[in-house]
């Protein structure tokens, strides 16, 4: 358990949260290669079944950064994904899982430093939990949700 | 459209954990347009019921399938093709869809995965209300467009009770009373003197009180 480094899938918004990671990178504010991040044109376009798969293929963690409450650059997707977010985190709960696995962020692009913090305590959370459940079931190399 | 709520995931856990291989289908129609059993959340609850069986160490084979409308045999015809791959069917439809098929496959078991729950219409998004109890004999035309059948707690048809409170239903301070909103649209339609109209006991037959229901219309039956 001491040597698990997690796999974190981190959703993240063109419009803010991917470019504070940039940022982040510009100003050398190194975080975690747990994270890994996949660039989405908004929160909003993010789906349960996202993340859902995301842990099913095996990943630790999974977590959504939108833009601040209120400035979503397509005006409430980011409300809309923390819905969904809030969803899976039930859902989760009902099958017997941790539902901190899953969670909303919410920054702007110029938010570097804060990018760089959240993506470490959400990696020291998720290496808190353990492992995903079900990544002892020799999940299939093809189908990693971080490969 | 006809509304349901997806079940509890240990009710239907608990159905589908003797079997290996679950033919899950979701439904395009009302279940779809109400978010509990269309394609999406068929990929939804395979995600779920994977999760839960590979925490436990177990997998299980689950086909998703989502068929245009599950109560007709037409469509239900198509998952012919599938049902000797699976050891149970896991329906999302509503309780027409799951008879359909649990009358086309006599063979294999079907299990519903949703709780059908009424006749009802979308009241903002992610939100549907109770509007129709389908009583075969609609009123709507004498109560201004307002249901007492579906709308009124007691389903009286002469005006309210005395629970209305400040045109609220003594049930719930969220419930508007059916009888306060008939009378207020009819007001304003000009149309009071249908309120004085004295409406007779209500025939409940062809609300079902006369057994399962049917329609044959023979211009149409082959």
């Amino acid at each position: 358990m001491e040597n698990f480094e997690p796999e974190i899938v981190a959703f993240c918004c063109h419009y803010c949260a991917y470019t504070a990671a940039d940022m982040a990178g510009s100003k050398r504010i190194s975080y975690p290669s747990n994270v890994k991040i996949i660039r989405i044109p908004c929160t909003g376009k993010v789906d349960a079944i996202h993340i859902m798969k995301a842990l099913e293929k095996g990943a630790d963690g999974v977590y959504v950064a939108g833009c601040l409450e209120g400035d979503c650059h397509f005006k409430n997707g980011n409300t809309r994904a923390r819905h969904r977010v809030e969803y899976v985190q039930k859902y989760l709960e009902e099958l017997g899982w941790e539902p901190e696995r899953v969670a909303m962020m919410n920054m702007s692009a110029g938010m570097g430093e804060f990018f760089a913090r959240t993506a470490l305590e959400f990696t020291q959370k998720i290496k808190q939990l353990g492992p995903n459940p079900i990544k002892h079931m020799n999940i299939n190399k093809n189908q990693k949700a971080v490969s | 459209m006809i509304t349901a709520e997806q079940k509890p995931l240990n009710e239907i856990i608990a159905y589908i954990s003797p079997y290996d291989r679950i033919l899950l289908v979701g439904c395009n129609e009302c279940v779809t347009v109400c978010s509990a059993g269309g394609r999406k959340e068929v990929g939804l609850l395979a995600s779920a019921l994977n999760l839960h069986f590979l925490k436990q160490g177990r997998t299980i084979d689950i086909k998703e399938m989502t068929l245009e409308r599950q109560c007709d045999p037409e469509y239900v015809e198509e998952l012919v093709s599938e049902i000797d791959r699976a050891d149970a069917i896991l329906s999302m439809a509503c309780g027409c869809g799951v008879q359909t098929i649990a009358e086309r496959y006599k063979e294999k078991p079907v299990f519903p995965a949703v709780n059908t729950k009424f006749m009802g219409a979308s009241e903002s998004q992610g939100v549907w209300v109770e509007r129709c109890k389908g009583c075969g004999d609609c009123m709507l035309g004498i109560t201004g467009g307002i249901c007492p059948v579906a709308r009124c707690s007691k389903h009286l048809l002469n005006g309210p009770c005395g629970g209305t409170s400040n045109g609220m239903c003594e049930i719930s301070p969220d419930v508007e009373c059916a009888w306060c909103l008939i009378w207020e649209r009819l007001k304003a339609l000009g149309m009071e003197n249908r309120y004085e109209e004295i409406m007779e006991a209500k025939d409940w037959r062809p609300a079902g009180g006369g057994g399962p229901r049917k329609i044959i219309r023979e211009d149409l039956s082959l």
